[in-house]
């Protein structure tokens, strides 16, 4: 039998079957940890409701309500749906991160209910980030969730694992975020279709934790299951710490794992990218659509919501001013992060340069919160999505924190530069 | 037992160009701004309503169906409601190159036959709305005017839950077998 590759390993952890885990099989997976949003979390409870009646879920210590979409709630029917969750959950003694908490992929990692070698599920197709840290996340429908709930286990095809090799080091003022790009561009809207991915190269290992984040969340915009980066030390240290596990054994692949495809990409030129409109896969240069006046900036989702993402963007702010009539959002991931923000001053230096700081969440990648578009608006965005209608009629560019800042300060599409 | 062999006439999801769209993403099928819908019979009349020219497809699709599409059919998001947004319609299949994998398992979980057929985009111009279409799901045999196309049959885990009903069902089943 040949070597495993990571996912292969926190599989095999996780299964009790007799079923090989290679690729192709399908498994009976069990799952650490079980959540959902706000966003299907009342068709989570209907359906566990209308199947389960009042049966307890499998362990209410491991199940949880992470409201993270539209918070806290701005139209009746999503205020209806959290509260449905709320009283749900204090029927069966689950415990909500509610909607001052913030991304729920984010809050898992965090609180420490994610580390290396852990399954989490829930109902956002990005929880999959969760790649960044060694861990298995996993975006599923509010049958699966409900299911999940109720069994702590779900069936779960093995998926063939690529690997993505990255040549070359990282240099400003491209960020982990015009990397990530240059992987979506390169791939494909399919390129991973059906796949896990593992990302290695000198430039991977250098991420930090919000450069990890960063770039395992766009595995979803590729098709991919899950994009899995080795735990770094810093990594370890991290999760044990959030934890409160002084051992965590990690999983890394082994020398003979059985990769379907190699990708090398080379950065040795890489130069900032945008992701223009109508799909994440349509990368170019900045510099080819430099000076299109924009109305807007969107800073935050599960992408670039970390406080590292908001200090390139302040730093860029300090002294200088939003251009007149652009409208420039900032939504950190967590609450945490928005603590940090206060903490620092950052929140007071983005204020002073006309920035709006919100509370925590998803922001209007989902068009649940601000960041919405309106029809002809032009926007930047820090997020991971510009499928057209997606955050509203307007148009979407997908960039880094850095690009997107110049671009706020100077009113147009910007090649973003080191100091200036 | 369900029928594993169906017949529908086809909705061919094309572009303006008259190409089978590829990466039709969740938000397409099934628009954000309806996401609060947790009622499976209100959620038919938005079907496709954000994919350009498809904007009118709850009106005009009935009840069995089979709608075919490009690569990876279902990209995105996680939300059920893009899938049952046919099953409120009455959709039978679903006929793609292939489909995104959280869509994959969201059609499986609730019984809506879902069928991979590798090469279907290339097949220019072999599927039209209108045709009428014959789809096995136990050998993956697709026939179109007596034309045969060899799709992805169920696997074992997807037809277990077709016949079940929906994963519910099928939980239930095996807690039986257990017990």
């Amino acid at each position: 039998m040949s070597g495993q590759t990571i996912l292969e390993k926190i599989f095999q952890s996780h299964t009790a079957g007799d079923v090989p885990v290679v690729p192709g099989n399908i498994i009976w997976l069990d799952l650490d940890v079980r959540t959902a949003r706000d966003f299907a979390g009342a068709n989570v409870v209907q359906n566990y409701r209308a199947h389960y009646g009042q049966d307890p879920v499998a362990d209410k210590a491991r199940t949880f309500f992470t409201f993270d979409l539209v918070v806290p709630a701005n139209n009746i029917p999503y205020a209806n749906n959290q509260q449905q969750c709320r009283i749900f959950a204090r029927e069966q003694g689950i415990k909500v991160y509610d909607v001052d908490a913030g991304i729920g992929s984010h809050v898992a990692i965090e609180q420490g209910l994610a580390y290396p070698g852990v399954t989490l599920v829930g109902t956002d197709s990005h929880l999959n980030v969760l790649g960044a840290i060694g861990a298995f996340g996993q975006g599923m429908g509010d049958q699966d969730i409900a299911f999940a709930f109720k069994t702590g286990r779900t069936w779960f095809e093995v998926p063939p694992t690529m690997k993505v090799v990255i040549a070359g080091e990282l240099k400003p003022p491209c960020t982990a975020r015009d990397l990530t790009l240059a992987v979506v561009g390169r791939l494909g809207a399919s390129g991973a279709l059906g796949r896990a991915i593992e990302f290695y190269g000198p430039a991977v290992e250098a991420l930090d934790l919000a450069g990890r984040i960063t770039l395992s969340s766009m595995a979803t915009e590729m098709g991919g299951i899950i994009g899995l980066i080795p735990p770094s030390e810093e990594v370890l240290a991290y999760c044990r710490q959030r934890a409160g596990r002084a051992d965590l054994p990690a999983h890394y692949a082994d020398p003979d794992a059985h990769y379907v495809e190699t990708v090398q990409i080379d950065i040795t030129d890489l130069e900032p990218l945008i992701a223009c409109p109508p799909a994440p896969d349509n990368v170019k240069p900045v510099r080819e659509v430099a000076g299109k006046r924009i109305d807007s900036a969107f800073f935050g989702s599960c992408t670039n919501g970390r406080y590292e993402d908001f200090a390139l963007v302040a730093a860029v702010a300090r002294g200088r001013h939003v251009a007149p009539g652009v409208m420039a959002s900032v939504v950190p991931a967590t609450r945490e992060v928005y603590g940090q923000m206060l903490a620092s001053g950052l929140v007071q230096t983005l204020f002073d340069a006309g920035f709006i700081v919100s509370n925590p969440g998803c922001g209007g990648c989902a068009s649940g919160h601000i960041g919405m578009t309106g029809k002809g608006e032009v926007q930047v965005s820090t997020s991971n999505r510009n499928f057209p209608g997606k955050q509203g009629a307007g148009e979407t560019y997908l960039v880094s924190p850095l690009t997107a800042a110049w671009s706020a300060i100077e009113g147009q599409i910007t090649v973003p530069e080191v100091l200036r | 037992m369900k029928a594993t062999r169906i017949q529908g006439r086809i909705w061919a999801l094309t572009n303006p160009e008259g190409r089978l769209y590829n990466d039709i993403d969740t938000d397409q099928i099934f628009h954000n701004r309806y996401l609060h819908i947790t009622d499976v019979a209100q959620m038919g009349q938005y079907s496709l309503d954000n994919l350009k020219g498809w904007e009118d497809f709850a009106k005009k699709a009935q009840p069995g169906d089979i709608v075919v599409a490009g690569g990876n059919f279902g990209a995105g998001s996680s939300r059920q409601q893009a899938v049952d947004c046919f099953r409120a319609l009455g959709i039978a299949a679903i006929v793609a190159e292939s489909f995104g994998a959280i869509y994959k398992r969201n059609a499986i979980n609730s019984g809506l036959p879902i069928v991979a057929l590798p090469g279907l985009v290339g097949l220019a111009g072999a599927f039209h709305s209108g045709d009428t279409l014959a789809v096995d799901f136990a050998t993956g045999e697709v026939v179109r005017n007596g034309q045969v196309y060899r799709a992805e049959p169920f696997s074992q885990v997807q037809m277990d839950i077709y016949q079940a009903g929906d994963i519910f069902a099928y939980g239930k089943q095996l807690e039986g077998q257990d017990g």
